[in-house]
């Protein structure tokens, strides 16, 4: 009996000497940081266009990345004068990005301080002639301004 | 869990009542990198970057734990058309 009672204390001793384990994933508790935020702001909103990805225009370090500079030189935007941040090089951005768009993946496209999408958004709308009136609306006339787009990805594609 | 692009697929016909689901694997297996094609009556009348963001907000978490992710959405009347043209 009294052999019982001793297993069951040191059980519970043991318990709570015990460290538990924190299961939580940490990526969730990421809260942006006012500093890192006014970085942010202050780079979407002093450029009218401005890409978060990884590496650099002249030397892009993902395949998605690369699209998205790709497609804008197809569209006359030269790489070396695109306005980016290499998150590969700031982990502060990095997490700080996908915290302010709500967005969960690099690259990503900011047009008039707005966020406009990633790689497949920029494809499809490069697709669609959507990209070409984005572009204007930043005072760029692409060379595919007169090229028809294949009606939108946006609409039920019922325009003529 | 593992993520495989049945589990992503799966998840995403739930959430999004999807007519369409195809998921792809394309870090060869290793479930870290998925593309995926979603025919939803849900985009309708929805901009691209608002499809974009209801598909992210089902995949909230594996989006955390996978290393890529590419998606292409279409309505119904959209994939239609789709499929006449490669016809």
């Amino acid at each position: 009996m009294a052999s019982l009672l001793l297993r069951h204390a040191a059980r519970a001793a043991f318990n709570v000497a015990r460290p538990r384990m924190v299961t939580a994933p940490f990526v969730r508790c990421y809260a942006l940081a006012p500093e890192v935020k006014q970085r942010i702001d202050d780079m979407v909103q002093n450029n009218k266009l401005f890409v978060f990805m990884k590496g650099t225009p002249e030397a892009p370090m993902c395949g998605f990345s690369r699209a998205v500079v790709q497609v804008l030189e197809l569209h006359g935007m030269d790489p070396l004068d695109l306005q980016t941040a290499n998150v590969l090089e700031d982990d502060s951005i990095r997490n700080g990005i996908k915290e302010y768009s709500d967005w969960p993946t690099i690259p990503q496209v900011y047009v008039n301080g707005e966020f406009v999408g990633g790689c497949d958004l920029m494809i499809q709308m490069h697709q669609s002639g959507e990209l070409v009136d984005l572009l204007k609306g930043i005072g760029h006339t692409s060379p595919y301004a007169d090229v028809q787009g294949d009606g939108g990805s946006s609409t039920d594609g019922n325009k003529a | 869990m593992a993520i495989t692009a049945e589990s992503i697929r799966a998840k995403l016909q739930d959430a999004l009542e999807a007519q369409h689901v195809e998921v792809e694997d394309t870090s060869g297996g290793c479930g870290q990198a998925f593309e995926a094609v979603i025919v939803s009556t849900q985009f309708q009348g929805l901009p691209l970057l608002k499809r974009h963001r209801l598909v992210n907000t089902a995949l909230e978490d594996e989006l955390k734990a996978i290393h890529a992710f590419s998606q292409k959405t279409y309505t119904p009347e959209q994939w239609t058309k789709i499929q006449e043209k490669a016809a």
